[in-house]
């Protein structure tokens, strides 16, 4: 509804009006992370910090989604050769993972919570409350991409995302790919500040 | 033809192809939920003229308190009920109300208020766009912004009051609900209205920003650009950069209050009894509150300085002095925003060295907004003035925001400020320079654009009465208030009769007072012209003020689309007024070389 409403008309930059704007979405959801990881190393300078060890499925997950990233991208350009039903496959399948990787984050959480790492509480660090918060703030919007995707396969099903009608599965393809590589900063990040 | 032109309800035609293409909305589709631009700014008009007259009012109350510390209140019982008790103003009641102003006024008015409506307005009119690139989000922004007001609304009837930890809500006051009553309840649905608002500034900035970039008519390069169209657009970036951070600390601050962390908390002891957190630092959400709060300052202030850049111009009959210049000092201002927010926080025990960068940073800020300053005098300097109600407004911008200026000079000062800190210097400070001369921008931006958004004209004389009240009054409240701070008067104090030092300020306390609530009854005949004029004002000319932008080349009441043809052409800048040789005194954007070839100058003959 909304992509179809633009117009194409005089458009001054080049790029699809709303391509434009999931950029500065992105930027925004940027900025989020770049005040929780600055007040993590602001917090974690000032002392009285527990260390402990992030969960090892940490690094399974960080796999997960780079491969979704991966048929990510594999379904968009079997869209660009209207490859449908390998599309359809791919999208299926990048679903999957992205649900993995919830599933994944999950395990990661019961297991800080096994070797007594809560996220609040009288026993509660901000340590660990930084990591439940950075990891479920990603988490919350890998739910959103996941409806964005979800909303792309509905679209695909009725033949919508084609080589003419790409816009859909570009900006889902976009915004994925952000979504791993905001993972992928927070995993290093978190292996780095440990 | 206009079926076709217009984009934004390309697939609604479509849908009624066999219908007359002008089909009628219904009533929803035309006045509520909205997708056109002209009247989700509207929207937000009439929202921050409510919000403004709450948040007024508020300060009203508050003021006489101030004025009259001794005097018995019972007639505000009808009011305040349960706040009132023996005639005396409830104590905790004032810090809420205090706390209430500063938020309603920043948030609710002069940023929504504001930016909403004149960045919706003027961005499709002034580039030549048929609408915002996104005008379901644009809605969406408006009515997101409608809940954050609802529940912000609902809080000041909560029987334990609404937030009262001061606007900034620092921690550990505003996150434990047993400090004071207005860190209960009243904190969360302080917590959940600015949640949704900033969702809503976000929503409503990225259609500003992408609009700006995609949308403009051909010709309309940035540099001819209006420069209230540059002062939304980093408005707008500003918002999209320090939002999400107050998202990150507020999202903090709640799991502090509700989920038992401990961000910000650590050794408390309350009654005597130690709390459990550990491990928080207070100062952490500072840091995160003012790198929103300081940009934050800007994204009041910014879009005025556009609205009054465009009225001093248009009413010098003179080209705005120094058009690049004004773009610089914009964005100057707008990257300098970012590195100043810890002059805020000189007195938490900072590395000094530190509070010598950051007031070093602050200071570079008095650059660019002199340039301004210094453009605008120019502009002004032998123009052939028109004294309309807008042009007084933005004259008496300028004169605030010199006066409210210079003592941020002072204040920038990390060694003045740490004497000056908390007290009604402060006060006076940034009610002149953000306060009231943004409010100034606004009322100016109301009567200057009136005419394109009613169609009508708002009554003069009304507004000289208006503006004369509204500018002395200002002076009047502001101006002593630096002479109470100097003596060290605190700010954020209920009662300051039991203090020695304090006690012979009674008079001028008083004065304030009565300056404050003329200030506010003046508004009152705002108001009335305001509505009277929607209705019964003198019908007004496509282009009354006889300027250059391209909202006034549309018809009286620019319908969908805004322009019923093709969208004009740009061929020059904005700011063609009394340019020699020429027919009129001005040449709007739309009119090419070839026709003014009597006024071009050498190097636009070969535009010709």
């Amino acid at each position: 509804m909304v992509a179809k409403s633009l117009g194409e008309e005089n458009n001054t930059a080049g790029v699809h009006p709303l391509k434009f704007t999931l950029w500065l979405i992105i930027i925004s959801i940027i900025m989020m992370f770049a005040a929780f990881t600055s007040a993590y190393l602001v917090r974690r300078a000032e002392g009285n910090w527990l260390e402990f060890d992030l969960p090892n499925i940490l690094l399974i997950n960080t796999v997960i989604i780079a491969l979704s990233s991966v048929t990510m991208q594999m379904a968009h350009n079997a869209a660009a050769s209207d490859n449908i039903s390998r599309m359809r496959l791919l999208l299926y399948l990048t679903f999957g993972l992205g649900i993995t990787f919830l599933i994944g984050q999950w395990n990661g959480w019961s297991e800080l919570v096994s070797n007594n790492v809560f996220f609040g509480g009288e026993t509660s660090n901000p340590s660990g409350s930084f990591m439940y918060v950075l990891t479920g703030v990603h988490a919350f919007h890998i739910i959103t991409g996941l409806l964005y995707l979800a909303f792309v396969i509905t679209a695909s099903i009725r033949y919508k995302v084609h080589s003419k009608s790409m816009l859909r599965i570009q900006l889902c393809t976009i915004y994925w790919h952000f979504l791993g590589g905001l993972w992928l900063y927070l995993y290093i990040f978190l292996r780095l500040n440990h | 033809m206009s079926s076709t032109d217009i984009s934004i309800n390309k697939d609604v035609h479509h849908a009624h192809e066999e219908h007359d293409h002008h089909h009628d909305q219904n009533f929803f589709e035309k006045y509520i939920f909205s997708q056109d631009h002209k009247v989700i700014a509207k929207q937000f008009l009439f929202a921050g003229i409510f919000w403004g007259f709450v948040g007024g009012f508020l300060s009203v109350i508050f003021r006489l308190q101030l004025g009259w510390p001794e005097a018995t209140f019972t007639f505000l019982e009808p009011i305040l009920g349960g706040w009132i008790v023996n005639g005396k103003l409830d104590p905790e009641f004032y810090l809420a109300l205090v706390t209430m102003h500063g938020t309603i006024m920043v948030f609710f008015v002069l940023t929504a208020g504001l930016s909403g409506t004149f960045s919706n307005f003027l961005i499709p009119l002034q580039i030549g766009a048929r609408d915002m690139a996104s005008g379901f989000m644009n809605m969406l922004s408006f009515w997101i912004f409608f809940m954050a007001s609802v529940v912000m609304f609902i809080s000041l009837f909560l029987s334990t009051g609404p937030a009262g930890g001061g606007w900034t809500v620092y921690p550990p006051l505003s996150a434990l609900p047993q400090a004071i009553s207005g860190s209960g309840t009243g904190m969360t649905l302080w917590l959940v209205s600015m949640a949704l608002f900033i969702v809503s500034q976000l929503l409503g900035g990225v259609n500003y920003i992408t609009t700006v970039i995609n949308l403009r008519t051909k010709g309309m390069s940035m540099t001819k650009l209006p420069l209230t169209i540059w002062a939304f657009f980093l408005t707008a970036i500003l918002g999209l950069l320090s939002f999400p951070v107050l998202f990150s600390a507020a999202l903090l601050l709640i799991f502090d209050r509700s989920f038992g962390t401990s961000f910000y908390l650590s050794d408390i002891y309350i009654a005597g009894e130690a709390l459990s957190n550990t491990g928080g630092s207070a100062i952490l959400f500072q840091h995160l509150f003012w790198f929103l709060g300081h940009p934050e300052v800007y994204i009041v202030i910014l879009p005025t300085f556009g609205i009054v850049s465009e009225v001093i111009a248009t009413n010098s009959r003179k080209p705005i002095f120094g058009y690049r210049a004004m773009i610089g000092s914009l964005l100057g201002i707008s990257l300098l925003s970012f590195v100043v927010w810890a002059h805020h926080m000189f007195v938490t025990g900072m590395n000094p060295f530190l509070g010598s960068v950051f007031m070093f940073l602050t200071l570079i800020i008095a650059v660019p907004s002199a340039v301004k300053v210094f453009n605008w005098l120019a502009t002004l300097w032998r123009g052939n003035i028109r004294f309309t109600a807008a042009m007084m407004f933005a004259i008496a911008f300028v004169s605030l925001f010199i006066s409210g200026g210079l003592t941020g000079i002072i204040l920038g000062n990390s060694s003045l400020d740490i004497m000056l800190h908390d007290t009604y210097f402060v006060i006076a400070h940034f009610h002149l320079v953000m306060g009231a001369a943004a409010f100034f921008g606004m009322f100016c931006g109301i009567y200057h654009w009136f005419p394109k958004m009613f169609g009508r004209m708002m009554d003069e004389k009304l507004g000289y009465v208006h503006f004369w009240f509204t500018f002395l009054s200002a002076y009047l409240v502001f101006m002593p208030m630096h002479y109470l701070g100097i003596a060290g008067f605190p700010r954020r104090y209920y009662s300051w009769t039991g203090f020695n030092a304090f006690n012979m300020f009674a008079d001028m306390n008083s004065f304030i007072s009565i300056a404050a609530i003329l200030g506010f009854t003046a508004q009152i005949i705002f108001l009335f012209n305001f509505v009277y004029s929607i209705f019964k004002g003198r019908r007004a000319t496509a282009n009354p003020w006889h300027s250059n932008t391209l909202e006034w080349t549309t018809p009286v009441n620019p319908g969908h689309g805004n322009w019923p043809g093709e969208i004009p052409t740009v061929y020059r800048w904005p700011y063609d007024y009394s340019k020699p040789g020429a027919v009129e005194d001005y040449i709007p954007q739309h009119v090419p070389f070839s026709q003014t070839q009597s006024s071009n100058l050498p190097h636009e003959r070969d535009l010709e």
